[in-house]
């Protein structure tokens, strides 16, 4: 019999992930100052891989226990149940982003942008637009990580019970399908064309791994977690990737980053999750586990709380960060696009995704003091997923 | 004496600072940042083509170079930039021909480009892209590569390159993430050695400095002003990488 999983809740997932949605909503308001503070000007990676490694592991843990107590049918099929709900949190933010582009459309009459127009070329066939959006093919900009979380808790209702069972051998089929996926530039098509931004056949590493971390007991990075040589290596390898994104930034440093290394390195590629990405996310989180361990009283402070509310309502706080950076860039446009108004949006709309979060956590406590049977809902007993 | 002396040279030292004030103005057209005209890149055929008094350039571009109505070919940038290149070199002869079509990927005009004859070709090609990529998310590692070879053919042709990113687009802002783009073409830009006009990063500059409001709706003479502001940019930008001497384009009107 497998081990008891711990049932105390490791608030760091909860404070990263909350984090992660605060970038996440900053960074979607196209041209909006604020989001130069956001890591991914710091490094090669960004809130993305958080999102999605903290979530990997997340819905890994929630779902063992399923799994240990129910055997793999069960959790498989609550695995698919939530996939389905985000799939319906994605189709309902699709239909909230129609709605805002009618709108503009409607008021959009320049002569200068005759050409960028074109964008709004799906409006004009409604029918196959939504058929597309559907089918998770058509996707607008923006709109792209929660089809790919639903493709990886697909993918992990069938891999949830072998990786439980022979975890580096599902952990080794990940690394080849990422490999064979550059080798081949595999990807899912879009609609009307293109590929997935987020290309969830390289993606699945982050995600698969994340799981792999999350079933194993302590001793299974242990290691690494106590290595002062890696802990070294990785604050070597951040502040080198900082270097690199200050030639990126700095007018005139370009001149510092070799020709050589620099064909190499780049493009360094969001879709397919570029190697340089995924090093420097395990950097990143290298050094965060070690500069903040689990039993720290500080995870317990006010100052926290609220992106640690954030984080255990993901899904709903994503969404609504969503929202929230589409209305966003509406008041830039319509309203001010100056500075003072980016700061303020990007203020505003962080204490917003805090307010409803506490709302939902308030559901949370009225929906336990209810009488009779508890829904057996994965959110409630680890968080969710 | 001493105050008729005074009340004399203060009209001098007055104009003086009047004259500093235009210098330091002159080298700011439509309130454009030093960062977006001081831009790596050599033009060296430009400068042949400058002592031999007769500039030849190419406008490879889709819709967003070109403006429409009856008198859009008159005030679009390309237009515009051969009025500024006039006006500064006097005594060249300055053609800039267009070649604007929309909805055009880089691989299209890379066709184009590869396929002119050689009694067509110019000293100069202008080529502004990825707009339509951007608007189709088509794959930026394929569009960069595109541009880096045909850049690269242009180049070994003797032919100059100066490439013009996206347009700032406020309102399409939700719906067109021109950023791994424009990444590409800066990288081709850096790799080539060519100059890149980022006339994303200049419109946006605009935007949020509140030279130009690009929100408003159904106003032509924005896109007159702007398609002015464009032109006149490139030919210093041409000018200065060509490294030709001349008074620098004036920031009046």
């Amino acid at each position: 019999m497998a081990p008891p999983v711990a049932a105390d809740r490791d608030l760091r997932l909860d404070l990263f992930r909350g984090l992660a949605l605060w970038l996440i909503f900053v960074d979607h308001i196209p041209s909006n100052a604020v989001n130069w503070l956001t890591i991914r000007n710091f490094g090669f990676s960004d809130a993305a891989e958080i999102f999605v490694f903290i979530s990997g592991y997340t819905a890994a843990f929630v779902y063992l226990r399923t799994l240990r107590q129910h055997g793999p049918i069960v959790a498989g099929a609550r695995i698919l149940k939530r996939a389905w709900q985000v799939y319906v949190a994605h189709i309902f933010l699709l239909v909230i982003f129609m709605a805002q582009i009618a709108y503009v459309m409607s008021s959009f009459q320049n002569p200068l942008y005759a050409e960028e127009m074109n964008a709004f070329d799906f409006m004009q066939e409604p029918g196959i637009t939504l058929l597309q959006a559907l089918l998770l093919k058509f996707k607008p900009v923006y709109m792209d990580i929660l089809p790919m979380y639903v493709v990886l808790l697909i993918g992990l209702a069938f891999i949830l019970w072998p990786l439980d069972r022979y975890p580096h051998l599902v952990l080794g089929a990940s690394v080849l399908l990422y490999l064979l996926t550059w080798r081949f530039g595999w990807n899912l098509p879009s609609y009307p064309s293109g590929h997935w931004f987020f290309n969830p056949l390289a993606w699945q590493l982050l995600f698969v791994f994340a799981a792999w971390c999350a079933l194993g007991d302590e001793n299974r990075l242990g290691w690494i977690l106590r290595s002062n040589a890696l802990l070294g290596l990785a604050v070597a390898f951040l502040v080198l990737s900082f270097a690199t994104t200050l030639t990126w930034y700095v007018p005139g440093w370009t001149r510092f980053m070799p020709d050589a290394v620099a064909r190499v390195i780049y493009p360094i590629d969001k879709t397919s999750l570029h190697l340089l990405r995924f090093v420097h996310f395990l950097a990143l989180a290298l050094v965060t586990v070690r500069l903040v361990p689990r039993d720290w009283a500080g995870l317990r402070r006010p100052i926290f709380r609220p992106a640690i509310l954030c984080g255990q309502h993901s899904l709903e706080i994503f969404c609504v960060g969503v929202f929230l950076s589409f209305t966003g860039h509406t008041i830039l446009v319509e309203v001010s696009p100056r500075l003072w108004m980016q700061v303020l949006v990007s203020v505003a709309g962080i204490a917003i995704m805090v307010a409803i979060a506490s709302v939902m956590q308030w559901y949370k406590g009225i929906e336990k003091r209810r009488p009779g049977p508890r829904s057996p809902s994965p959110g409630l007993a680890g968080g969710e997923a | 004496m001493t105050r008729r002396l005074m009340l004399l040279a203060l009209p001098a030292v007055a104009s003086m600072m009047l004259l500093a004030a235009d210098l330091a103005r002159a080298k700011e057209i439509c309130d454009t940042p030093e960062q977006f005209t001081q831009v790596e890149g050599r033009l060296a055929r430009v400068a042949i083509m400058a002592a031999e008094k007769k500039i030849d350039i190419l406008v490879e571009g889709t819709g967003s170079s070109a403006l429409s109505g009856p008198d859009g070919e008159k005030i679009a940038y390309p237009a515009r930039l051969q009025a500024a290149l006039a006006k500064h070199l006097p005594g060249v002869t300055v053609t800039v021909r267009s070649d604007v079509r929309p909805r055009r990927t880089a691989v299209d005009m890379a066709k184009t480009l590869e396929a002119l004859p050689a009694e067509a070709l110019p000293g100069l090609v202008i080529w502004q892209t990825g707009t339509v990529e951007a608007i189709r998310q088509t794959d930026p590692t394929e569009f960069r590569d595109v541009l880096d070879r045909t850049v690269g053919k242009l180049r070994g042709r003797g032919i100059d390159v100066l490439l013009v990113n996206m347009q700032y687009s406020p309102r399409t802002d939700a719906l067109i993430s021109e950023g791994p783009y424009a990444e590409a073409m800066q990288w081709v830009a850096q790799q080539r050695d060519v100059p890149l006009f980022d006339r994303l990063g200049v419109m946006r500059h605009w935007s949020q400095s509140g030279t130009f409001d690009f929100s408003g709706s159904g106003r032509s003479q924005l896109a007159e002003r702007v398609h002015d502001c464009i032109g006149r940019l490139l030919a210093f930008i041409i000018i200065e990488n060509a490294g030709l001497v001349t008074k620098k384009p004036r920031a009046s009107n």
